[in-house]
């Protein structure tokens, strides 16, 4: 085994010209360079001719900088602002296909969580969540006892608080 | 008069001042075929679309501006993909026009379809694709601003055949945001600069190690180099940045590197980096580097700084910009400095050498014709050196150089003497074989007044020999040195040192008689087996037209000195046997 190299989990809001293949450039970079993405979320902007792409990365320090240098010659790139250390607030939206046999159970968790039922068929119940990482993770963890059948999560979103 | 697509892309070629397109036509670029017909704007028709690329890019090495080659959609595109690669590792500026099969047939595997926007993304500086034929001109003019701007690079534009055949409105839309996320920095940080002007007025040794991005700032690499005496090695992408024959010419350093460049970067208190890039051809073993040096590093491309080597001075912007900054009237002297590198001790690491006859028991016994012995058993041969160093005085030094890449491309680069910039045509970072014959094609092209010798190897020039063809068809007076030593002589001189002399597929044998091809393409051509041939060889090269000139070369000959892959730049092998270096063929020559 190689020494273990610290990795750093860094997000970047990239700010992109809303041009057909921008996302495969995008992903291509990372990919090509060998970087390692976590998770990546896309969608418009307050500008139609704008896209937002949040990219969670785990990367060893010293390569960061790198990453943020080959994304901005990336012509399609207009700006990048990395948000790790800023004060923010992030959020991810997952749906879990959980077994329903034990509802009232399920249900009492997802009031905890101030999560959402929103599908019930007769085996099972759909959860929908909306928070930080940790709190998806913590509620799949807890619902994973009861037999979680499937999971889609979409991904970190994250803006900075605007200062006081 | 309304105008379809096609004609507006000539149009706007002419606009933007271009002379040469090279390029092959096809069923989706037959609209721009047809908008060529008659126009002024001269094209290059090439034996193979790489032909085509490559001479795109050696037209703008040669010359500076902007290369442009066209192809049609499908096999004809991705016959350009080693071509941008080449350009891109390099930082060649050109714009690569493909035709696009029809907007509503793409996604259909239509005939001669190829995702070539998404094939050339990662190759390519910027690529698009444009489906609308209102977009045409800007989007072309955008185009060739990326290609020559800021880091220069290859920008594809993929075009769809109805875009190209539909007549433009005047009012085309305007619906794209400019291009705000491209932004050029010229000038360096004046606080950087000043550091690294006090750095280089307290070192004590010095050096200089210019790449690629000083080719358009030799005037003041020379002046930086003079006023303060400072000893320069280039890159193989930097060789005539610098002159060659000046006394401050160490030489190029890295894997095939001389001794006193390699020695004095090992040595140096002070790296000052101009337009490289730290490849691991030049550095070896990185952590081992210029160990005792602070680097300065100055690169358009800030990407570039820290990507490999920490830097402690980093300087982003043009080199020109820059070094004007920095250089003042000071002058300084590191004479010790500089008589410490001319007198340093080579270590007299050797390796393997071929031994003759060492591939007698060739295992591809039909390489060759019935009547002629294997390649190691060749009788007549000529030391590649003595005719480079003719080729190089012949011209006083004043040639332009294409090669190809291997053996060739080595000795060429430390035989003959480039002294004037842009005039050292070479795949450096793809390596490329097959790319000298049609880059020395571009190169003669952007450059008439001058002569361009190609040097190439037999291995090298049969990955595109068909563009001899495109030599005769325009008359294009290029001088090919052909050094046949008919094996892949690096790869075999790896297997010498490397695998124990086991020459696996290496042997090119007898076969083709290169100086009857010639011939067939209606070239005429020389065959210098000896000393006694020198003469004829220095008429051929002063000749008119084109001249297909072969050279027998001993397979056994070998390129030196080497830095074994990985290892650091002190452990070279044969040191001795590098070339005169710049201050002692001064001496020799009084």
């Amino acid at each position: 085994m190689s020494d273990a190299i610290k990795l750093e989990k860094v997000i970047l809001a990239v700010l992109v010209r809303n041009e057909p293949g921008v996302l495969s450039r995008v992903t291509g970079l990372f990919t090509r360079r060998g970087y390692n993405i976590h998770s990546l979320a896309v969608g418009p902007t307050e500008d139609i001719r704008v896209s937002r792409i949040t990219i969670v990365i785990e990367e060893a320090e010293e390569r960061l900088e790198q990453v943020e240098k080959q994304l901005h010659k990336l012509v399609d790139v207009l700006k990048i602002v990395n948000l790790t250390n800023a004060q923010r607030v992030e959020r991810e939206l997952a749906l879990i296909q959980v077994n329903g046999e034990k509802r009232s159970d399920i249900l009492q968790i997802v009031d905890i969580f101030r999560a959402k039922i929103v599908d019930v068929s007769p085996r099972e119940v759909m959860v929908e969540v909306t928070g930080d990482t940790e709190k998806i993770d913590a509620l799949i963890q807890m619902l994973d006892g009861y037999g979680i059948s499937e999971i889609v999560r979409t991904g970190k979103i994250a803006l900075a608080r605007s200062n006081q | 008069m309304a105008k379809t697509g096609a004609e507006v892309l000539v149009s706007t070629l002419k606009d933007l001042d271009v002379e040469y397109v090279f390029g092959y036509p096809g069923g989706a670029v037959l609209p721009i075929y047809d908008a060529l017909y008659g126009s002024s704007l001269k094209h290059i028709l090439t034996r193979h679309e790489q032909g085509a690329a490559h001479a795109a890019d050696g037209y703008a090495r040669a010359s500076g501006k902007v290369g442009v080659v066209i192809a049609t959609s499908g096999p004809g595109a991705t016959n350009l993909v080693t071509g941008l690669a080449n350009a891109y590792m390099d930082s060649v500026p050109m714009v690569a026009i493909t035709g696009q099969v029809q907007s509503g047939l793409i996604g259909k595997d239509s005939f001669q379809e190829a995702d070539v926007f998404g094939i050339t993304m990662p190759i390519t500086k910027h690529n698009y694709l444009i489906k609308d034929e209102n977009k045409i001109e800007a989007i072309l003019k955008e185009a060739f601003y990326i290609a020559s701007t800021g880091r220069p690079g290859p920008v594809l534009v993929d075009i769809t055949k109805d875009a190209l055949m539909n007549y433009v409105s005047k009012s085309g839309s305007k619906q794209r945001l400019e291009l705000q996320g491209y932004r050029v920095l010229k000038e360096g940080h004046p606080r950087q600069i000043a550091i690294a002007r006090k750095l280089i007025k307290e070192a004590n040794k010095p050096l200089i190690y210019a790449g690629g991005g000083a080719q358009d700032a030799s005037k003041l690499l020379l002046k930086l180099a003079e006023n303060f005496n400072i000893p320069v090695t280039t890159t193989l992408m930097g060789i005539g940045a610098f002159p060659g024959n000046h006394e401050l010419n160490l030489g190029m350093l890295g894997m095939h590197g001389t001794p006193w460049a390699n020695l004095a970067v090992q040595n140096c208190d002070l790296l000052i980096a101009i337009g490289a890039r730290f490849d691991d051809r030049v550095t070896g073993a990185l952590n081992k580097f210029a160990e005792k040096a602070k680097i300065v590093h100055i690169d358009i491309d800030a990407a570039e700084i820290g990507k490999n080597v920490p830097a402690y001075v980093p300087i982003v912007g043009d080199a020109n910009t820059v070094l004007t900054e920095l250089i003042d009237d000071t002058r300084l002297s590191h004479k010790d400095w500089i008589l410490e590198i001319q007198n340093f001790e080579f270590p007299a690491q050797t390796a393997k050498e071929p031994k003759r006859g060492d591939c007698v028991n060739c295992t591809e016994p039909n390489m060759h014709f019935a009547e002629l012995p294997p390649p190691c058993r060749q009788k007549d041969s000529v030391d590649p050196k003595v005719v480079l160093e003719l080729a190089s005085s012949l011209f006083k030094n004043q040639l332009i150089v294409a090669t190809d890449v291997g053996q060739n491309q080595m000795w060429a680069a430390q035989y003959i003497k480039i002294e004037k910039p842009r005039s050292f045509i070479t795949s450096g970072g793809l390596g490329t074989m097959g790319y000298g014959l049609p880059a020395a094609i571009g190169a003669q092209l952007g450059r008439p007044k001058e002569q361009v010798v190609l040097v190439t190897g037999d291995g090298s020039i049969q990955m595109n020999i068909q563009e001899l063809a495109t030599i005769a068809a325009y008359n294009i007076p290029v001088k090919v040195v052909l050094l046949n030593n008919r094996v892949l002589g690096m790869v075999r001189q790896w297997q010498t040192i490397f695998y124990n002399g086991r020459y696996s597929q290496t042997c090119t044998g007898s076969i083709p008689d290169f100086c009857a091809l010639a011939n067939a393409y209606s070239i005429p051509s020389l065959r210098v087996k000896g000393l006694d041939d020198l003469d004829e060889f220095k008429v051929a090269l002063k000749a008119e037209g084109p001249y297909f000139i072969e050279v027998a070369v001993d397979p056994d000959e070998s390129v030196w000195p080497m830095v074994a892959p990985g290892a650091s730049l002190c452990e070279m092998f044969h040191a001795s046997k590098a070339p005169t270096p710049s201050w002692q063929r001064g001496q020799n020559d009084e």
